[in-house]
This record gives C-alpha cells, structure tokens and sequence, in this order.
C-alpha cells in the first residue's frame, strides 16, 4: 500500500512522564487511511500510554496529535469519541447486566422525537434496537437475534463482537482495538480477526494492540514496533518473520534503517 | 416473550460462527426469566401469602377495608424504600434515609410553629433540606470516593443529632397542626371508594399511598425509560465501563444521592400525615424496613440488578406478613422471624439468578 495523502491519525513527538518514568520519550505514530496497524512492544515499553494518549484516557505531556492532519487535543475518551475515534478496551467496558442494545448506545441514547423526547426523556428504544440490530447484522454477528440479551449471556468472543460493533457503529476515523483476542479461544479468535478485516473492507482504519503475533501478522498492513517509549520502527509483515519482529521488540537485534 | 425469542435465535443459530448456545430445561428456563425480570419472585411471593392469609383469615383479612389498611401501613416504608432502592442498583447503601425523613418533618413542622412561615413554604423548606442533605451524601461518595456504608452511617448521626438538637426534644402536637397548618397532614387525608351508609368498611386510601404509588410509577419510568436510569443501572453494575462508554457517573451518582433525598422528605411529609403529630423520636426503623423491602423485593446489593417494582412488592409482602399474622393472633416476633426468612431466601435467589451469567 501506498501512502501519499495525509494520515488519518498522526502522533509527533509524544512525551508522557509519571514521576521519573518516562513512559513515552519522543514517540511518534502515524496511522493512513484504510490499513490496519499494529502496536507491537515488550510490556512497560509504552504501547499502552501511546494508545491512552491517542483515545483520550491519557494527557500527554508534551507532543501533538493530528486528526486528518488537524491538530487535536483530547482530555478525556469522550471527547476522543465526539471527533470519530472509538476505542475497544481490553475489558471491554460493557455492563454486564444491561442488553446489548442498552450498551451499544451506553452514553449517547437516542431519545425520541417530539415531546416524549424532550419533556419525558423518553427513550427511542425500537430505534436503538433497529440500529443496534443492523450493525451486528452487518459485521455477520447475525446469530445474536435478540437484542435485548443481557450482555453477560453472551459468550466472550460474542461480547467482544458486540464491543467492536458499537466501535465500528460509532467510529467514522479510527478504531482502536487493545487486546482483542487476549481472552478469547481459538475459534472465537478466528472470529474476532475476521471481525476485525470486515471493519477495514469498510473503510475504517484500525489501530491493533496485541502480544499475538500469529494473529498482527496476519491482519496487520503495517507493524509499528514500540521499544523504550518511542516507535523503534515500522516493518511490513510480508518482509520479516515474526522472530525478526521479536527481536526487534526485545532488542535482540538493531532496528532496520528505513521501514 | 423475550426469552421465546432467544430461544428460536438459538435454535437458528447457523453459518459462520455458532456462536448461539441452547440452553434447555424448565429449570435454567425459569433462572433466564428471573434474570430478565427480577421482580417476578416477589411478585410471587407477595400473590401466594396474599392467598394463604385469604384462606387461613377469610374475608376478615380478604376484604378491600383489609387490603387497603396494608398500603397505608406501607405507604412510608414504600416511599422510603423507593428512594433507597435508587442508592442500592448503584452499588450503595442509604443509611441516612429515616434520619432524612425525621428532619425533614421537623423542619416542616418547626418552620411553621416556632418561625410562623407560612406552612406551603415550610413544606417546600423540607424538601429542599432532604434534597441537600441527600446531595452531600452523594458528593462525599461521587468525589470524595468515600464508601457509601461509611458516608451514610456518619450523616444519620449527624442528621439524628442534629434533629433532636434543633428540635429540643419537642413534639408539634395533632391538635394545634389540624388547627393552624393543615398543609402538614395533607398525605394524611383519607378518602374512602365503596363503604357501606355509616361509612365503615370499604376500600380506604390517603393521599400518602397515592403518593408511594405515583413515586414508584415515576422512578420506574425514570429507570427503564430514560438515559438518566440506564446510567443509574450501568454505574451500579460497572463504574469503570460506564465512565469509558461516556457515561459521567460521578454526576449520576450525585443525582441518585439527592433524589434520594428529595423522597425521603416526601416520605417525612407523609409522616406528619400519618402519626398526625410532628416527632422528632419517629421513624426510627425506617431505614432497616427499607433496607429489608428492597432485599425482599430483589434488588441485589451489588448493584445494577433489580427493579422498583420489586421493591414495592418487597414493601407489601412485609405489610402482609405483618397485618395476616396480626389477624390471625400470632405473637408479632413471629412476622420478624418470617422476614428475616425472606431476606435471606431473596439473597439466596439472587446469588441464583446472577449464575446465568457463568
């Protein structure tokens, strides 16, 4: 893939210090329109305080990060999310107990038109499910029909499903994915990274957090690999073996020059 | 019809993943319609005792004069448990209820007698005291991070003492309310549908279970309707999920805080109505009867499950235990002995219900 037009998502000089950590020195990412990149990293290299920083959970403390190549400045994941980035966290954050529709439109429902809408607060709920309805139908989650299942009847990778369906739903620039296939069994793995090459065929390019590296390399169009708080460099995953890439991450081996 | 649903998704389940599981048997059916609706056990429960006592007691205790003498018997606890059920779906607890609505009564009462505000004002000055009261509670939980258990304890202290401190132990007698500020019994006002030419017998109801009913009818639309309830839900079940999805759960357990509050005022309202005097020794056990009406009715205590319907059925079984047994001529120890069967019964189910997840 080339790229000459502007990244959707661009991060430039990152630092993020907590007391005399540095935990991001200098980092850059750069994300293109229609790719998957993954974040590859040793634990405490950082990759977890890059993507906080870019969904908003983290402020940085110095750097910029460009949306389309605008600068933004995001203080918390609600505001990540006003301007299109949705992130699909590790725990999902989902409520349990709650229906799929209920989570789907968790902090931004839908309230009817009219005054039931505005003096009652009444809730859209037929409009909700309907949408809620469409985009798992979409992303071929057909199997859950009802809708209004409590998410904790639902499998893992179902939930997992479910989390980047209301990702996908909502994400019109960026969807960041972080450990999405950590708890899952094979075949619900299997799922989620088909999952996951669905959103891209729809145009939405993801960010992939992940230790798996038989699941980055195989959806991944880019790898960014994270060492020390910085981007050590981006490979293709058509060019390296993924003991290449581990040796890279681990700093067994030097980084090559131009990725 | 939720779960026929689910059932034939299952069923359909085809293609790519399966990913939908059947789950079978009239046991693990009933466990998923428990789940989706809670409140169907105590629902039960209160139709099956209201069954029982009708057989054991006759018309004595199957009459709308017997019925109707129950929701008046219920009707602070009700409101009262209402407002605790709010706290409780949040993963709280509201030890400061009854002390809320004591005070609450008091300000009403000693606003119009000792300061001669007119008594709409005095009315309004109670409220807005439980309000804020309430508030505090939610503030030190929401942002002091404070627990619920700890927060609530040292408020009903403070609120009691404070009670009785402003108070100075003094009672607002009936006769002098009747007299001077009828405002004050206003829940109190009984009216009665269908008794006979003397006025006896006959389905009666006040204003005050008018109002349990409306509260109830209210918070339960607030609940399942409103963005507002779904927070209230999501913060309970999963603070940290619902802050990632956007919700502002300090803001929204700070609201359940102070509507707490604000109902508990109604129900310190609906107090004077009730015993007719202004007192500040009454009350006492609202806030274990509340407590005890929101476990009966279902609510878990670790948040996020349950309904206000429950409750409310969770505050007549308690009120139907206690007047069948009373007519019956049992010893009154045996209506707390059979609650406190209840309570654990409804912990037990709930523990149950909450398995459908695993």
């Amino acid at each position: 893939m080339t790229q000459s037009s502007t990244p959707i998502l661009q991060a430039r000089g990152l630092v993020k210090r907590y007391g005399r950590v540095t935990a991001l020195d200098q980092c850059d990412f750069d994300l293109h329109a229609g790719e998957i990149v993954a974040v590859i990293g040793d634990n405490g290299a950082g990759k977890s305080s890059l993507i906080k920083a870019m969904s908003g959970a983290v402020v940085p403390d110095e750097g910029e990060i460009l949306l389309e190549g605008k600068p933004v400045r995001f203080n918390t994941p609600t505001d990540a999310r006003a301007e299109g980035i949705e992130t699909v966290y590790q725990t999902l954050a989902m409520s349990p107990a709650l229906s799929i529709a209920d989570n789907m439109f968790m902090g931004r429902e839908l309230r009817k038109p009219g005054w039931r809408g505005s003096v009652l607060r009444q809730l859209d709920r037929a409009r909700m499910e309907q949408i809620s309805r469409d985009k798992l139908s979409e992303l071929g989650l057909m199997t859950i029909q009802n809708i209004n299942q409590a998410v904790e009847t639902l499998s893992g990778g179902q939930r997992q499903g479910v989390a980047v369906a209301r990702a996908a739903a909502f994400g019109s620039k960026v969807i960041i994915l972080d450990e999405p296939t950590a708890a899952l069994g094979v075949k619900e793995s299997r799922r989620v990274l088909e999952l996951i090459l669905d959103v891209r065929s729809r145009g939405i390019p993801i960010v992939l957090i992940s230790h798996n590296m038989p699941h980055v390399f195989e959806v991944a169009d880019r790898i960014h690999v994270h060492r020390l708080g910085k981007r050590l460099c981006v490979i293709d995953p058509k060019d390296y073996t993924m003991s290449d890439a581990v040796a890279f991450m681990t700093g067994a081996k030097d980084a090559p020059l131009a990725a | 019809m939720a779960s026929e649903n689910y059932e034939a998704a299952s069923n359909r389940a085809e293609g790519v993943a399966q990913f939908g599981e059947s789950r079978r048997g009239a046991l693990a059916k009933l466990q998923h319609a428990l789940h989706v609706n809670p409140a169907l056990v105590p629902l039960f429960v209160l139709l099956v005792s209201i069954a029982v006592f009708g057989l054991l007691l006759g018309s004595r205790f199957f009459s709308p004069f017997a019925m109707t003498l129950i929701l008046q018997q219920v009707q602070i606890v009700g409101i009262v448990a209402a407002a605790q059920s709010l706290v409780i779906l949040t993963a709280g607890i509201d030890l400061s209820v009854g002390a809320i609505a004591v005070i609450s009564s008091v300000i009403m009462g000693q606003f119009t007698f000792r300061y001669g505000v007119p008594v709409e004002v005095s009315v309004a000055c109670g409220l807005l005291v439980g309000t804020a009261i309430g508030a505090l509670n939610g503030f030190l939980v929401a942002r002091m991070k404070l627990p619920p258990f700890i927060v609530t304890l040292g408020m009903w202290q403070i609120v009691l003492a404070a009670n009785f401190l402003y108070s100075q132990n003094e009672t607002i007698r009936s006769q002098a309310i009747e007299a001077e500020a009828p405002l004050l019994q206003f829940l109190g006002t009984t009216f009665k549908i269908g008794a006979d030419a003397d006025g006896r017998g006959g389905a009666t109801f006040t204003y005050g279970v008018i109002a349990m009913v409306l509260i109830v009818v209210v918070l339960a639309y607030a609940l399942r309707q409103t963005a507002w309830g779904r927070h209230v839900y999501a913060v309970g079940d999963d603070p940290e999920a619902a802050q990632l999805s956007g919700v502002n759960v300090n803001r929204t357990i700070i609201s359940v805080y102070a509507l707490t509050g604000f109902i508990c005022a109604i129900a310190g309202w609906a107090l004077i109505g009730r015993i007719g005097s202004v007192s500040p020794t009454s009350g006492q056990l609202l806030n274990i009867e509340s407590i005890t009406a929101v476990v009966i009715g279902g609510i878990s205590l670790f948040g996020g499950r349950g309904s206000i319907a429950g409750t409310f059925f969770g505050a007549l079984i308690v009120g139907v235990f206690t007047l069948g047994l009373r007519l019956a001529g049992a010893d009154a120890q045996w209506t707390y002995l059979l609650i406190g069967v209840l309570i654990i019964a409804a912990v037990a189910v709930d523990q149950w219900i909450r398995k459908v997840s695993a």
